[in-house]
């Protein structure tokens, strides 16, 4: 994996990383994919996948309106709001 | 140290649970093992309460009294929950989880919030944003992880039981390497609501203590049908698996159950056995022989897909990693730099600044597997493979009543010794990581504590908690009267 790898799996995953952190990350990157590898040796043909160890199926509930959190607890962790509402930063 | 069981009859018939709060109070501030991130600063006023029989905590409940750490991962409502990372440093969930609202429907008081490894990942607590949790037994050795703070603080006598979460070992490994108890259910048993995701597929709350009996009665409270959970299993509420009862396990006596060991069938797999350090091997053959001479049979056996366990583990946990940990923006929670700049910049300087390099190293990798082109040699196959494991798993229980084998391959290691090689730490999880790809349960019981503590994991088919508590209380009882 190079620098350039990471710098565009950085943008996919929206998280900035120093020059050092790239370097070091596409090296040690690379030694995990290597051991991850060993799945090709997995005989795997006509076998479907697992998604959940014990079968789920969505569980769902009446779709009858409950209480839910109100505003002023929803808003309680927003670093920055306004008029009730989360402000972000600008888009363009 | 007083157990949850005995503690709570005592609360129940009249006996104050102040004092005790006090004590593990004063053993948190004098202790140098940061084992908590955030004290609950109303624990004492509700002792008071209890102890007074005010605010409708008269009653009865399974753990009136009684102190329990709550792993830093799971929200509790009004007290700061940071998941061991700064991007949620100053974070304080408006809700509880569902199995802390057990917690306080039954009468528990919440000591605090127990460290661990930022969002979980990690088999050392190293990864904290704030700072390392010390190995009880030895303070210059790591406690395990990612549940380390739960496990160093029951060893510490800091909390009598703990929640932990279990990923791929995060309770049972910190067990192991603090010598106590720990428990992962069956996949679906305990609600997830409020546990703040790492990787869905796989984790499970779970309970933590110093004796099986403890453990047993924890499970009790947290595994409770809900729905506000979609991956609980679906079954009907009258279905005992949907919600565990410790009373058989309770009840039983400690010579009754080893009598009850005549007859089991242990299977110990070659794969789990194969590598481990000396001290390890030395220690899990003499429990192993132990239970021989009670009457169980064992037999070493293969499961052949092991060895693509861990690589299999580490794809899908990393994958549902990068999805789950993408709603860290700044924006309803969470960091937020002084400055804003366009929507994508901001992003990802407060991801780049908020989360540790180990989170951000599995989110990276998490999105390559993903990723158009990758997705099928990586997370696809990694699923396939998963369900290879799944049934082995399945075979084996065909033949064997329970799976023994070591819970940690080594002894707790030093401080810094593998933190800067993460590869070299993700192989100490092969022996749990397997666990949680096939969804069954398993717990970890010490089966030495000196020099250093070792762990054996005993392993059950799904929903077989209570054939699994009574073959652990058999161990427990033979253990303390020939090893520890």
């Amino acid at each position: 994996m190079r620098k350039e790898d990471i710098e565009h799996l950085c943008w996919l995953a929206r998280i900035e990383l120093s020059d050092e952190e790239k370097e070091k990350f596409a090296a040690q990157l690379s030694e995990i994919l290597e051991y991850f590898s060993i799945l090709d040796e997995a005989d795997t043909s006509d076998v479907e996948p697992t998604f959940h160890a014990v079968g789920v199926e969505n569980v769902m509930r009446e779709d009858v309106p409950e209480e839910s959190l109100d505003q002023e607890d929803a808003l309680m962790n927003a670093p920055r709001k306004e008029k009730g509402y989360f402000r972000g930063p600008r888009i363009l | 140290m007083l157990s949850a069981v005995d503690m709570s009859e005592r609360v129940r018939s009249g006996e104050n649970c102040e004092e005790i709060l006090h004590e593990i109070y004063e053993r948190i501030r004098s202790s140098e093992l940061n084992c908590y991130i955030t004290l609950n600063d109303k624990a004492l006023d509700e002792a008071v309460q209890i102890d007074r029989r005010e605010g409708g905590k008269s009653g009865c409940g399974k753990l009136l009294g009684v102190p329990v750490a709550v792993k830093d991962c799971i929200s509790t409502r009004g007290i700061r929950t940071t998941c061991a990372s700064r991007i949620l440093n100053d974070y304080v969930p408006p809700f509880d989880a569902t199995v802390v609202a057990a917690l306080r429907e039954e009468g528990a008081i919440i000591v605090g919030k127990t460290n661990m490894d930022e969002f979980c990942m990690g088999s050392t607590t190293e990864t904290s944003y704030f700072g390392p949790t010390l190995n009880p037994h030895d303070t210059s050795r790591v406690p395990g992880g990612s549940s380390g703070g739960s496990a160093a603080a029951i060893a510490a006598g800091e909390t009598i039981i703990a929640l932990g979460s279990d990923t791929g070992g995060s309770i049972r490994c910190p067990a192991a390497f603090c010598g106590v108890v720990g428990l992962k259910p069956t996949y679906g048993l305990v609600s997830r609501y409020g546990l703040i995701a790492y990787a869905n597929s796989l984790e499970q709350i779970g309970p933590m203590a110093s004796s099986v009996r403890d453990v047993a009665l924890l499970l009790d409270v947290i595994s409770l049908k809900d729905r506000r959970d979609s991956t609980q299993v679906k079954l009907p509420p009258s279905d005992a698996r949907t919600n565990f009862n410790a009373d058989s396990v309770l009840g039983m006596s400690g010579d009754d159950a080893i009598s009850s060991l005549k007859g089991l069938r242990i299977g110990v797999p070659a794969e789990f056995v194969h590598g481990i350090s000396k001290d390890v091997e030395r220690a899990f053959w003499s429990a192993i022989h132990a239970l021989e001479d009670e009457g169980a049979s064992y037999e070493e056996m293969h499961m052949d897909t092991m060895k693509y366990a861990l690589a299999a583990y580490y794809i899908i946990a990393m994958s549902e990693a990068s999805s789950n940990l993408a709603r860290y923006d700044g924006l309803r929670y969470g960091l937020r730099l002084n400055r804003d700049d366009d929507w994508h910049t901001t992003f990802s300087r407060i991801r780049g600044e908020g989360f540790g390099e180990e989170v951000k190293r599995r989110i990276i990798l998490g999105t390559f597997a993903l990723s158009a082109g990758y997705y099928g040699r990586y997370y696809l196959k990694a699923l396939k493979v998963r369900t290879l494991v799944k049934r082995e798993f399945e075979s084996a229980f065909r033949k064997y009543d329970v799976l023994a084998t070591p819970t940690m391959p080594m002894t707790p290691f030093r401080l810094g010794e593998r933190i800067k090689d993460p590869l070299s730490l993700y192989l100490v999880d092969v022996n749990t990581v397997p666990i949680n790809l096939a969804g069954v349960p398993a717990i970890s019981i010490p089966c030495a504590l000196s020099p250093l503590p070792v762990g054996m994991q005993l392993i059950a088919s799904h929903f077989e908690e209570e054939k699994l508590l009574k073959v652990a209380l058999a161990c427990e009882n033979l253990m303390n009267a020939h090893f520890l």
